[in-house]
């Protein structure tokens, strides 16, 4: 019974390295450290069971990423199953004209012409939000800002001289970052951000695009693992006949040890 | 039926039990390998891992069987073939899951079987020959899941193919062509990902399969050790059974899946809810597909390798440090030769026998640690230090052994019936 105990402490300890992972990804990123923004309190804190907020993110992928980014490893259908949206909507709402449900969720933009408008293809995101972490992308979205000495007229905290435009920004407006001067150990200066300053208004308020920001992220965490949510909900039963099954399994052993002394 | 056969007394009377009998020694095989091997009856905790590796490897041979049928090697097809298995294949991210933290789960549990060989001197006399099968396996294994490691075509993958392919570059004269060979192109290509999974698939699981059946011939040869490192075959009943041993079979198929059951429910936690386990089982940097131009920030194998990996990298001479990283490994092998100590057990071992274990073990998962760290300041020089640790457990242990003050060890072992 003593096993049994230490096994039930144990799971509700494996539980929390979901928080492990969440601190991991957001010590990640030395640039951006850089500039003294404190990534670890700047969390994408998204939850894919929240079906209405995944749709939003889909709604916002289309309209605003696919453009440039595929989602190669996705089907539209599936898209459309998973996330509950009826296939008539998904055609007249999301599909780009001449695309079938049995596609798969491709830009538009040819791959050679991207390199050349941008000076590298824009990412493949389906697996983003794995290979990069939920954070970042949260992070990368929420911290553009204006940058005249940038070909776009854009640069990023997170990922500084991001060769990405800031296509949010009608969203957003624009904003500035202010940097302050810091004086090091050895006596050399360094520039440490320390706020933004909002230059121009956009369509939405700053808590707004913050819901829009985490909305596309929550999609996109989805896309990266489609059967995430799946997965949990079959998790549950099998580590509950698992844990019948092992107690049965004791009682068994306990009868049988009886005749041992 | 008017004479009673000699047949009557045991289970294979008659019909197809007997027909079957006849033409194989099933029932022969039973009464001596399950109901009629003797185990001692002190096991505690940590004789549950050596079955729980049997298991292991059954889940891998299973699901990899699965896998290979949706896996495609190569530069171009690996990394899509396995995202068609986690996305578009029925139950496909179960199977991956299973095999990917299978992988992790295996090493665990040889881990810990190995340790528990270390605790109670499991590999001296006359066990010395079941141990080198034993560590014939650890190394198939590493072998194993290094290639494996390879297959899904990550960018991780593909640079930590590159860091250990190169390893053997640092062997004299003969490096050069001999990376060249294993790798069948001047880099790490398509030819590599292909016999990679020609080994990994086939060559390699034959081997484990056969080395694990000369480990288990060997067990039941000299019998298992125990907590207390007594041979229970000295203390013989009138039967002429072993006075402290019991039935394997039920006594221990009962109790051990008692532990598969345990195991199991630690194993799907980490399958259904963390299946990379925030980097260790599964690394982000691997959710990218292998990129030759661009070299991950910060290159480290998977947990299991990295005590062996923090050695390497604790020694500036290149060379050195992948002869150091060798031998390491290597060092396990000769236990049954450098351990003098008249006792088996930690139990009866005295102090000194006792503070090598410990700060071997501190060493160990200390060294396991800074090689997932980046190399850089504090951490190569505490690598350093534990690894100085790690080689002098193994060289000084002639003489720690010989020195040190044993207990006297019991004509019987110690079992308290619960």
């Amino acid at each position: 019974m003593r096993t049994l105990l230490a096994v039930a402490a144990l799971s509700v300890g494996m539980l929390g390295c979901e928080a492990v992972r969440a601190a991991e990804e957001a010590a990640a990123g030395e640039a951006a450290a850089r500039y003294g923004a404190d990534w670890a309190s700047w969390r994408a804190s998204n939850d894919v069971a929240d079906m209405p907020s995944v749709q939003r993110g889909a709604r916002n992928f289309a309209s605003y990423c696919m453009g440039c980014h595929s989602l190669k490893y996705e089907h539209w259908s599936r898209l459309g199953q998973d996330l509950s949206i009826p296939s008539a909507l998904l055609i007249q709402d999301l599909l780009p004209p001449g695309d079938k449900t049995t596609d798969y969720i491709l830009t538009s933009m040819p791959a050679a012409d991207a390199a050349n408008w941008f000076g590298k293809t824009p990412p493949d995101l389906s697996l983003m939000a794995r290979a990069r972490s939920r954070d970042y992308l949260y992070q990368f979205l929420t911290t553009f800002y204006v940058d005249p000495t940038r070909q776009t007229g854009a640069n990023n905290l997170r990922l500084p001289v991001t060769a990405m435009p800031h296509v949010l920004s009608e969203l957003e407006g624009l904003k500035a970052a202010v940097f302050r001067d810091v004086t090091k150990a050895d006596g050399g200066h360094e520039q440490v951000f320390d706020h933004f300053e909002q230059l121009a208004p956009g369509r939405l308020t700053t808590a707004e695009y913050d819901g829009f920001v985490r909305d596309t992220v929550n999609f996109l965490d989805y896309v990266s693992d489609p059967s995430q949510t799946a997965r949990r909900g079959l998790g549950l039963w099998v580590v509950l006949f698992l844990l019948v099954f092992t107690w049965l399994a004791w009682l068994v052993k306990r009868e049988y040890w009886k005749d041992v002394h | 039926m008017a004479v009673p056969s000699a047949a009557a007394a045991s289970p294979a009377k008659k019909g197809l039990w007997a027909w079957l009998n006849k033409r194989l020694p099933i029932s022969e095989f039973i009464s001596e390998q399950l109901t009629g091997y003797y185990a001692p009856k002190n096991f505690n905790i940590w004789y549950f891992f050596g079955s729980l590796a049997l298991g292991v490897l059954v889940l891998q041979l299973v699901t990899g069987i699965f896998l290979t049928m949706f896996y495609k090697p190569g530069e171009l097809t690996s990394f899509d073939s396995v995202e068609f298995i986690m996305r578009e294949v029925n139950y496909g991210w179960l199977i991956r899951y299973l095999h990917s933290t299978g992988a992790s789960a295996f090493f665990i549990v040889v881990y810990l079987h190995m340790y528990r060989a270390l605790l109670y001197g499991s590999y001296k006399a006359p066990r010395e020959l079941l141990w080198l099968f034993g560590m014939a396996v650890y190394l198939a294994l590493m072998a194993e899941a290094f290639m494996g490691y390879v297959l899904p075509w990550g960018n991780m993958s593909y640079w930590g193919a590159q860091v250990i392919v190169n390893l053997f570059g640092t062997i004299p004269a003969l490096g050069p062509p001999l990376v060249e060979w294993i790798r069948g192109d001047y880099g790490i290509a398509d030819a590599t990902v292909n016999r990679f999974f020609a080994l990994h698939v086939a060559a390699i699981p034959l081997a484990l399969l056969l080395l694990v059946a000369l480990h288990l011939v060997a067990l039941h040869e000299t019998g298992s050790n125990n907590p207390d490192g007594i041979e229970i075959k000295d203390k013989l009943g009138a039967d002429g059974k072993p006075l402290d041993g019991i039935p394997f079979h039920p006594y221990y198929t009962v109790k051990d899946v008692v532990g598969v059951g345990v195991f199991f429910v630690l194993f799907a936690l980490v399958v259904f809810f963390v299946p990379t386990l925030g980097g260790l089982f599964l690394e982000s940097a691997n959710f990218e597909p292998a990129n030759p131009l661009s070299t991950p920030e910060h290159i480290a194998p998977v947990w299991y390798f990295t005590p062996y990996y923090a050695i390497l990298r604790a020694v500036p001479d290149q060379r050195i440090g992948a002869l150091l990283m060798l031998l390491s490994v290597m060092a396990f092998l000769f236990l049954p030769w450098l351990d003098r100590s008249p006792v088996k057990s930690m139990r009866y071992r005295g102090w000194m026998s006792r503070t090598a274990l410990a700060l071997f073990t501190v060493s160990f998962v200390a060294l396991g640690y800074l090689g997932l760290q980046p190399a850089e300041g504090l951490y190569v020089a505490l690598a350093r230090v534990f690894a100085v640790i790690y080689f002098l457990f193994f060289i000084l242990m002639p003489i720690y052994t010989w020195l040190d003050p044993v207990k006297p060890v019991p004509e019987r072992v110690s079992f308290h019936a619960h």
